[in-house]
Protein backbone atom coordinates (compact mmCIF):
# COMPACT_ATOMS: atom_id res chain seq x y z
CA UNK A 1 0.00 0.00 0.00
CA UNK A 2 1.31 3.08 -1.07
CA UNK A 3 2.19 5.56 1.87
CA UNK A 4 -0.05 9.15 1.49
CA UNK A 5 -0.44 11.88 3.24
CA UNK A 6 -2.39 14.92 3.19
CA UNK A 7 -1.03 18.15 2.59
CA UNK A 8 -2.00 21.85 2.89
CA UNK A 9 0.09 24.27 1.23
CA UNK A 10 -0.09 27.66 -0.31
CA UNK A 11 0.99 28.49 -3.62
CA UNK A 12 1.13 31.98 -5.28
CA UNK A 13 -1.44 33.02 -2.50
CA UNK A 14 -3.93 30.22 -3.32
CA UNK A 15 -4.61 27.45 -0.69
CA UNK A 16 -4.45 23.87 -1.98
CA UNK A 17 -5.36 21.11 0.24
CA UNK A 18 -4.16 17.37 -1.27
CA UNK A 19 -3.58 13.65 -0.78
CA UNK A 20 0.04 12.80 -1.79
CA UNK A 21 1.76 9.55 -1.92
CA UNK A 22 5.50 10.17 0.37
CA UNK A 23 7.48 9.77 -2.42
CA UNK A 24 6.21 12.32 -4.54
CA UNK A 25 8.46 15.46 -5.66
CA UNK A 26 7.41 18.97 -4.45
CA UNK A 27 7.59 19.62 -8.35
CA UNK A 28 5.93 17.19 -9.80
CA UNK A 29 2.87 18.44 -7.23
CA UNK A 30 3.40 21.36 -8.50
CA UNK A 31 3.48 19.94 -11.91
CA UNK A 32 1.15 17.53 -12.36
CA UNK A 33 -1.43 17.90 -9.40
CA UNK A 34 -1.67 21.63 -9.30
CA UNK A 35 -1.11 21.58 -13.11
CA UNK A 36 1.41 24.65 -12.87
CA UNK A 37 3.58 23.52 -15.48
CA UNK A 38 5.72 27.03 -15.14
CA UNK A 39 7.76 24.75 -13.14
CA UNK A 40 10.50 23.06 -15.02
CA UNK A 41 12.29 19.52 -14.29
CA UNK A 42 15.72 19.00 -15.89
CA UNK A 43 18.26 17.37 -14.18
CA UNK A 44 16.06 15.79 -11.30
CA UNK A 45 19.65 15.79 -8.89
CA UNK A 46 19.70 19.43 -7.76
CA UNK A 47 22.06 20.36 -10.40
CA UNK A 48 20.43 22.36 -12.97
CA UNK A 49 18.08 24.78 -10.77
CA UNK A 50 15.53 24.58 -13.70
CA UNK A 51 12.86 24.03 -10.90
CA UNK A 52 13.94 26.61 -8.40
CA UNK A 53 10.82 27.79 -6.57
CA UNK A 54 10.69 29.93 -3.23
CA UNK A 55 9.20 28.20 -0.34
CA UNK A 56 8.54 30.15 2.98
CA UNK A 57 10.65 32.84 1.51
CA UNK A 58 13.71 31.90 0.25
CA UNK A 59 14.85 29.94 -3.24
CA UNK A 60 14.96 26.27 -2.91
CA UNK A 61 15.12 23.16 -5.66
CA UNK A 62 11.61 21.55 -5.46
CA UNK A 63 12.98 18.32 -7.04
CA UNK A 64 14.93 17.73 -3.92
CA UNK A 65 12.14 17.94 -1.84
CA UNK A 66 9.32 16.06 -0.97
CA UNK A 67 5.63 17.65 -1.29
CA UNK A 68 4.79 16.10 2.25
CA UNK A 69 7.83 18.02 3.89
CA UNK A 70 6.09 21.48 2.26
CA UNK A 71 2.88 20.98 4.43
CA UNK A 72 2.20 24.29 5.83
CA UNK A 73 4.42 26.27 3.48
CA UNK A 74 4.15 29.11 1.26
CA UNK A 75 5.56 28.63 -2.29
CA UNK A 76 5.84 30.74 -5.20
CA UNK A 77 6.62 29.49 -8.46
CA UNK A 78 7.28 31.19 -11.81
CA UNK A 79 3.10 31.56 -11.62
CA UNK A 80 3.57 33.67 -9.05
CA UNK A 81 5.64 36.55 -10.55
CA UNK A 82 3.04 38.29 -13.12
CA UNK A 83 -0.04 40.40 -11.66
CA UNK A 84 -2.95 40.19 -13.39
CA UNK A 85 -1.65 40.23 -16.85
CA UNK A 86 0.87 42.40 -15.72
CA UNK A 87 4.78 41.19 -16.07
CA UNK A 88 6.62 41.48 -13.29
CA UNK A 89 9.91 44.10 -13.98
CA UNK A 90 12.37 40.76 -14.26
CA UNK A 91 10.10 39.30 -16.91
CA UNK A 92 9.74 42.59 -19.01
CA UNK A 93 13.85 42.65 -18.51
CA UNK A 94 14.11 39.03 -19.90
CA UNK A 95 11.89 39.70 -22.36
CA UNK A 96 13.20 42.99 -24.19
CA UNK A 97 16.71 41.76 -24.09
CA UNK A 98 16.40 38.35 -24.94
CA UNK A 99 17.06 36.55 -21.53
CA UNK A 100 16.32 33.38 -23.06
CA UNK A 101 16.26 31.43 -26.00
CA UNK A 102 14.28 27.99 -25.55
CA UNK A 103 12.97 29.02 -21.94
CA UNK A 104 13.54 25.36 -20.37
CA UNK A 105 16.18 27.49 -17.72
CA UNK A 106 14.01 30.76 -17.12
CA UNK A 107 11.52 30.22 -14.44
CA UNK A 108 14.28 29.12 -11.90
CA UNK A 109 16.35 31.82 -13.64
CA UNK A 110 13.77 34.04 -13.00
CA UNK A 111 13.06 33.22 -9.02
CA UNK A 112 16.64 32.91 -8.11
CA UNK A 113 16.82 36.75 -9.60
CA UNK A 114 14.20 37.70 -7.81
CA UNK A 115 15.52 36.29 -4.55
CA UNK A 116 18.93 37.80 -5.20
CA UNK A 117 17.84 41.30 -6.38
CA UNK A 118 15.88 41.64 -3.15
CA UNK A 119 18.85 40.88 -1.02
CA UNK A 120 21.13 43.21 -3.26
CA UNK A 121 19.08 45.84 -5.64
CA UNK A 122 22.10 47.13 -7.03
CA UNK A 123 24.20 43.81 -8.26
CA UNK A 124 27.68 44.65 -9.97
CA UNK A 125 27.87 42.23 -13.49
CA UNK A 126 30.03 39.44 -10.71
CA UNK A 127 27.45 39.37 -7.86
CA UNK A 128 25.23 38.26 -10.67
CA UNK A 129 27.33 35.47 -12.31
CA UNK A 130 27.70 34.08 -8.89
CA UNK A 131 24.02 34.66 -7.81
CA UNK A 132 23.19 32.78 -10.54
CA UNK A 133 25.91 29.87 -10.76
CA UNK A 134 23.57 27.10 -9.55
CA UNK A 135 21.00 27.83 -12.55
CA UNK A 136 22.53 26.33 -15.34
CA UNK A 137 21.57 27.73 -19.37
CA UNK A 138 22.48 25.75 -21.89
CA UNK A 139 21.59 28.03 -25.08
CA UNK A 140 21.77 32.47 -24.39
CA UNK A 141 25.77 32.12 -22.70
CA UNK A 142 24.41 33.74 -20.13
CA UNK A 143 25.79 37.04 -21.50
CA UNK A 144 21.97 38.17 -21.93
CA UNK A 145 20.67 36.90 -18.89
CA UNK A 146 22.69 39.05 -17.18
CA UNK A 147 21.93 42.08 -18.87
CA UNK A 148 17.89 41.46 -18.07
CA UNK A 149 19.01 41.16 -14.52
CA UNK A 150 20.71 44.12 -14.59
CA UNK A 151 18.23 46.14 -16.55
CA UNK A 152 15.58 44.65 -13.90
CA UNK A 153 17.45 45.89 -11.41
CA UNK A 154 17.42 49.53 -13.04
CA UNK A 155 13.44 49.46 -13.31
CA UNK A 156 13.19 47.90 -9.31
CA UNK A 157 14.68 50.63 -8.65
CA UNK A 158 13.04 53.56 -10.52
CA UNK A 159 9.77 52.57 -8.67
CA UNK A 160 8.22 49.77 -10.23
CA UNK A 161 5.85 48.37 -7.57
CA UNK A 162 7.93 46.81 -5.00
CA UNK A 163 6.49 43.33 -3.82
CA UNK B 1 14.56 10.03 -12.20
CA UNK B 2 12.19 9.02 -9.16
CA UNK B 3 12.29 7.53 -5.77
CA UNK B 4 11.17 4.33 -4.98
CA UNK B 5 8.19 4.03 -2.37
CA UNK B 6 9.19 4.56 1.27
CA UNK B 7 7.24 4.94 4.16
CA UNK B 8 7.65 9.04 5.45
CA UNK B 9 8.05 9.77 9.24
CA UNK B 10 8.37 13.11 10.34
CA UNK B 11 9.01 13.37 14.04
CA UNK B 12 9.05 16.53 16.12
CA UNK B 13 11.30 15.42 18.71
CA UNK B 14 14.67 14.28 18.34
CA UNK B 15 13.60 11.38 21.26
CA UNK B 16 11.00 10.17 18.33
CA UNK B 17 13.72 10.27 15.90
CA UNK B 18 16.20 8.05 17.70
CA UNK B 19 13.74 5.89 18.98
CA UNK B 20 12.59 5.49 14.92
CA UNK B 21 15.85 5.19 13.97
CA UNK B 22 16.26 1.91 16.24
CA UNK B 23 13.40 0.40 15.33
CA UNK B 24 13.91 0.49 12.06
CA UNK B 25 17.81 0.33 11.83
CA UNK B 26 19.75 -0.05 8.42
CA UNK B 27 16.32 -0.32 6.82
CA UNK B 28 16.22 3.43 7.47
CA UNK B 29 17.63 7.40 6.74
CA UNK B 30 17.36 10.51 8.35
CA UNK B 31 16.64 12.92 6.01
CA UNK B 32 18.25 16.63 6.70
CA UNK B 33 18.51 18.87 3.84
CA UNK B 34 18.04 16.28 1.40
CA UNK B 35 20.66 17.89 -1.06
CA UNK B 36 22.39 14.78 -1.12
CA UNK B 37 20.15 12.21 0.21
CA UNK B 38 17.33 12.88 -2.35
CA UNK B 39 19.69 13.10 -5.70
CA UNK B 40 20.68 9.55 -4.59
CA UNK B 41 17.14 8.81 -3.82
CA UNK B 42 16.08 9.84 -7.17
CA UNK B 43 18.84 7.92 -9.30
CA UNK B 44 17.73 4.71 -6.89
CA UNK B 45 21.04 4.60 -5.76
CA UNK B 46 19.34 4.95 -2.33
CA UNK B 47 16.24 3.21 -1.33
CA UNK B 48 15.67 3.41 2.13
CA UNK B 49 12.21 1.60 3.37
CA UNK B 50 11.75 3.91 6.17
CA UNK B 51 12.45 7.99 5.60
CA UNK B 52 12.76 9.90 9.07
CA UNK B 53 12.14 13.35 7.65
CA UNK B 54 14.48 15.59 10.93
CA UNK B 55 13.11 19.02 9.06
CA UNK B 56 10.15 19.40 11.84
CA UNK B 57 12.47 18.38 15.07
CA UNK B 58 13.25 22.30 16.02
CA UNK B 59 15.68 21.19 19.25
CA UNK B 60 18.53 20.12 16.00
CA UNK B 61 18.53 23.48 15.01
CA UNK B 62 20.63 26.12 16.88
CA UNK B 63 23.79 27.91 17.32
CA UNK B 64 25.02 28.55 20.73
CA UNK B 65 28.26 29.87 22.48
CA UNK B 66 29.11 27.95 25.23
CA UNK B 67 32.48 29.42 26.63
CA UNK B 68 35.30 28.12 24.15
CA UNK B 69 33.33 26.21 22.36
CA UNK B 70 30.77 26.79 19.41
CA UNK B 71 27.62 24.85 19.54
CA UNK B 72 25.65 23.87 16.36
CA UNK B 73 22.84 21.75 15.85
CA UNK B 74 23.00 19.34 13.04
CA UNK B 75 20.13 21.04 11.69
CA UNK B 76 20.99 24.10 11.36
CA UNK B 77 20.80 25.37 7.49
CA UNK B 78 23.81 26.04 6.21
CA UNK B 79 22.50 29.57 4.74
CA UNK B 80 21.91 30.20 8.65
CA UNK B 81 25.33 29.53 9.90
CA UNK B 82 27.17 31.40 7.17
CA UNK B 83 24.96 34.45 8.20
CA UNK B 84 25.47 34.01 11.76
CA UNK B 85 27.23 36.62 13.50
CA UNK B 86 28.03 34.39 16.45
CA UNK B 87 29.53 31.68 13.79
CA UNK B 88 31.73 34.34 12.45
CA UNK B 89 33.16 36.16 15.40
CA UNK B 90 33.55 32.15 17.08
CA UNK B 91 34.95 30.42 14.21
CA UNK B 92 35.44 32.48 11.12
CA UNK B 93 36.42 29.70 9.19
CA UNK B 94 33.79 27.96 8.86
CA UNK B 95 31.89 30.90 7.45
CA UNK B 96 34.70 31.24 4.66
CA UNK B 97 33.97 27.20 4.12
CA UNK B 98 30.52 27.19 3.90
CA UNK B 99 30.50 29.99 0.94
CA UNK B 100 31.48 27.26 -0.85
CA UNK B 101 29.31 24.49 -0.31
CA UNK B 102 27.32 24.75 -3.42
CA UNK B 103 25.03 27.57 -3.93
CA UNK B 104 22.90 29.56 -1.98
CA UNK B 105 19.72 27.49 -3.04
CA UNK B 106 21.34 24.52 -2.02
CA UNK B 107 22.89 26.38 1.29
CA UNK B 108 18.68 27.35 1.78
CA UNK B 109 17.74 23.74 2.80
CA UNK B 110 21.41 22.02 3.17
CA UNK B 111 22.69 21.90 6.91
CA UNK B 112 25.73 21.40 8.78
CA UNK B 113 25.18 18.33 10.38
CA UNK B 114 24.04 16.93 7.38
CA UNK B 115 27.00 17.64 5.50
CA UNK B 116 29.10 16.24 7.70
CA UNK B 117 27.03 12.82 7.93
CA UNK B 118 27.39 12.59 4.38
CA UNK B 119 31.01 12.82 3.78
CA UNK B 120 31.36 13.27 0.54
CA UNK B 121 35.25 13.29 0.81
CA UNK B 122 35.49 16.44 -1.89
CA UNK B 123 33.14 18.56 0.43
CA UNK B 124 34.05 21.37 2.79
CA UNK B 125 32.40 21.02 5.92
CA UNK B 126 34.22 17.46 6.87
CA UNK B 127 37.55 19.18 6.04
CA UNK B 128 36.68 22.29 8.08
CA UNK B 129 35.71 19.94 10.82
CA UNK B 130 38.89 18.05 11.43
CA UNK B 131 41.10 21.37 10.73
CA UNK B 132 39.07 23.09 13.48
CA UNK B 133 38.98 20.16 15.73
CA UNK B 134 35.60 19.40 16.02
CA UNK B 135 34.24 17.39 18.33
CA UNK B 136 30.50 15.23 16.95
CA UNK B 137 27.67 15.08 19.24
CA UNK B 138 26.25 11.20 18.48
CA UNK B 139 22.51 10.22 20.31
CA UNK B 140 20.90 6.75 19.96
CA UNK B 141 18.79 4.80 21.71
CA UNK B 142 21.75 3.53 23.14
CA UNK B 143 22.75 6.81 24.78
CA UNK B 144 25.33 9.56 24.08
CA UNK B 145 28.38 9.72 22.26
CA UNK B 146 31.39 12.25 21.91
CA UNK B 147 33.92 11.67 18.73
CA UNK B 148 36.40 13.78 17.72
CA UNK B 149 35.93 14.71 13.97
CA UNK B 150 39.10 13.78 13.03
CA UNK B 151 38.11 9.60 13.81
CA UNK B 152 34.34 10.39 12.26
CA UNK B 153 35.28 9.59 8.99
CA UNK B 154 35.95 6.13 7.79
CA UNK B 155 36.03 6.50 3.84
CA UNK B 156 34.02 7.97 1.05
CA UNK B 157 30.33 8.30 2.18
CA UNK B 158 30.75 6.13 5.33
CA UNK B 159 31.27 7.48 8.70
CA UNK B 160 31.24 5.84 12.52
CA UNK B 161 27.92 6.14 12.47
CA UNK B 162 25.45 3.04 13.16
CA UNK B 163 22.34 3.00 11.37
CA UNK B 164 20.65 4.00 14.71
CA UNK B 165 22.34 6.81 15.39
CA UNK B 166 22.03 10.54 14.57
CA UNK B 167 24.14 13.15 14.42
CA UNK B 168 23.28 15.37 16.87
CA UNK B 169 25.73 18.61 17.45
CA UNK B 170 28.95 19.78 16.30
CA UNK B 171 31.36 21.14 18.46
CA UNK B 172 33.98 23.63 17.74
CA UNK B 173 37.08 24.85 19.74
CA UNK B 174 36.40 28.86 19.19
CA UNK B 175 39.61 30.20 17.26
CA UNK B 176 41.60 32.23 19.32
CA UNK B 177 43.35 35.54 19.18
CA UNK B 178 46.86 35.05 17.43
CA UNK B 179 45.67 32.29 15.34
CA UNK B 180 44.58 32.83 11.51
CA UNK B 181 42.27 30.99 9.25
CA UNK B 182 41.64 30.13 5.39
CA UNK B 183 39.46 27.85 3.54
CA UNK B 184 40.38 28.02 -0.11
CA UNK B 185 39.86 25.38 -2.91
CA UNK B 186 39.64 24.52 -6.81
CA UNK B 187 37.08 23.86 -8.53
CA UNK B 188 35.29 23.90 -12.24
CA UNK B 189 32.76 26.37 -11.13
CA UNK B 190 31.65 28.41 -8.50
CA UNK B 191 29.64 26.45 -6.18
CA UNK B 192 31.10 22.75 -7.79
CA UNK B 193 32.51 20.19 -5.10
CA UNK B 194 36.25 21.11 -4.85
CA UNK B 195 38.96 19.52 -7.12
CA UNK B 196 41.19 19.90 -4.27
CA UNK B 197 40.43 22.23 -0.96
CA UNK B 198 42.76 22.97 2.02
CA UNK B 199 41.53 24.07 5.53
CA UNK B 200 44.20 26.16 6.95
CA UNK B 201 44.59 27.77 10.68
CA UNK B 202 47.96 29.24 11.77
CA UNK B 203 48.72 30.41 15.35
CA UNK B 204 51.75 32.38 15.87
CA UNK B 205 53.92 32.69 18.63
CA UNK B 206 54.44 35.61 20.58
CA UNK B 207 58.54 35.61 18.56
CA UNK B 208 56.47 35.65 15.25
CA UNK B 209 57.39 31.94 14.77
CA UNK B 210 54.51 29.39 13.83
CA UNK B 211 53.45 27.80 17.09
CA UNK B 212 50.55 25.21 15.22
CA UNK B 213 49.08 24.71 11.86
CA UNK B 214 46.78 22.70 11.09
CA UNK B 215 45.83 21.67 7.51
CA UNK B 216 43.74 19.08 6.12
CA UNK B 217 42.77 18.84 2.50
CA UNK B 218 39.64 17.97 1.03
CA UNK B 219 39.32 16.02 -2.60
CA UNK B 220 42.64 14.69 -1.91
CA UNK B 221 41.31 11.21 -0.40
CA UNK B 222 38.68 8.94 0.32
CA UNK B 223 38.04 11.04 3.82
CA UNK B 224 39.44 14.93 4.42
CA UNK B 225 43.55 14.33 4.77
CA UNK B 226 45.11 15.81 7.96
CA UNK B 227 48.41 16.50 6.29
CA UNK B 228 50.56 15.71 9.14
CA UNK B 229 53.84 15.98 8.14
CA UNK B 230 53.30 19.32 6.75
CA UNK B 231 52.25 20.80 10.44
CA UNK B 232 55.17 18.90 11.89
CA UNK B 233 57.12 20.80 9.47
CA UNK B 234 55.36 24.37 10.48
CA UNK B 235 56.41 23.84 14.36
CA UNK B 236 58.34 26.77 15.56
CA UNK B 237 58.92 26.92 11.83
CA UNK B 238 59.69 31.25 10.49
CA UNK B 239 55.98 31.63 8.58
CA UNK B 240 57.87 32.45 4.99
CA UNK B 241 56.83 31.59 1.84
CA UNK B 242 59.62 29.12 1.48
CA UNK B 243 58.63 27.15 4.49
CA UNK B 244 55.34 27.16 3.53
CA UNK B 245 56.28 25.81 -0.12
CA UNK B 246 57.94 23.41 1.28
CA UNK B 247 54.83 22.56 3.58
CA UNK B 248 52.77 22.38 0.33
CA UNK B 249 55.00 19.74 -1.04
CA UNK B 250 54.69 17.66 1.79
CA UNK B 251 51.21 18.15 1.76
CA UNK B 252 50.80 17.01 -1.58
CA UNK B 253 52.52 13.86 -0.98
CA UNK B 254 50.44 12.89 2.00
CA UNK B 255 47.57 13.61 -0.08
CA UNK B 256 45.74 10.46 -1.38
CA UNK B 257 44.04 11.72 -4.35
CA UNK B 258 42.59 9.53 -7.31
CA UNK B 259 42.30 10.73 -10.85
CA UNK B 260 38.08 10.98 -12.02
CA UNK B 261 36.53 12.96 -15.03
CA UNK B 262 37.41 16.10 -13.17
CA UNK B 263 41.41 16.19 -12.82
CA UNK B 264 44.10 13.63 -12.45
CA UNK B 265 45.55 12.42 -9.15
CA UNK B 266 48.86 13.93 -10.35
CA UNK B 267 46.77 17.28 -11.02
CA UNK B 268 45.17 17.20 -7.82
CA UNK B 269 48.70 16.73 -6.29
CA UNK B 270 50.04 19.77 -7.97
CA UNK B 271 47.25 21.75 -6.79
CA UNK B 272 46.79 20.82 -3.59
CA UNK B 273 50.92 22.22 -2.86
CA UNK B 274 49.75 25.68 -4.28
CA UNK B 275 46.80 25.88 -1.94
CA UNK B 276 47.86 24.82 1.10
CA UNK B 277 51.17 27.24 0.47
CA UNK B 278 48.54 29.89 -0.56
CA UNK B 279 46.01 29.02 2.82
CA UNK B 280 48.80 29.15 4.78
CA UNK B 281 50.20 32.95 3.62
CA UNK B 282 46.60 33.84 4.04
CA UNK B 283 45.85 32.06 7.70
CA UNK B 284 49.25 33.68 8.57
CA UNK B 285 48.35 37.16 7.71
CA UNK B 286 45.43 37.33 9.60
CA UNK B 287 46.49 35.98 12.37
CA UNK B 288 49.03 39.07 12.96
CA UNK B 289 45.92 40.54 11.75
CA UNK B 290 44.10 38.93 15.10
CA UNK B 291 46.58 39.33 17.67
Amino acid sequence: MADVHRIKVTVNGTPYEATVESRRLLADFLRQDLGLVGTHLGCEHGVCGACTVIMNGRTVRSCLLFAVQADGAEIMTVEGLARDSQFHPLQEAFWEKQGLQCGFCTPGMLLRAYEFLQENPNPTEDEIREAIAGNLCRCTGYQFIIEAIQEAAVRMAGGAPAR
Amino acid sequence: MKPAPFTYFAPHSLDEAVSLLGRYGSDAKPLAGGQSLVPLMNFRLAKPRYLVDLNRIPELAYIRREDGTLAVGAMTRQFEAERSDLVRAAVPLLVEALKLVGHPTIRHRGTVGGSIAHADPAAELPAAAVALGAELVIRSGRGTRTVPAENFFVGPFTTGLAPDELLTEIRIPVTQPGTGYAFLELSRRHGDFAIVGVAALVRLATDGTVERASVVLCGAGPTPVRARQAEAALQGAAPTEDRFREAGELAAREAQPTSDIHASAEYRRRVAAVLVRRALLAATERARERR
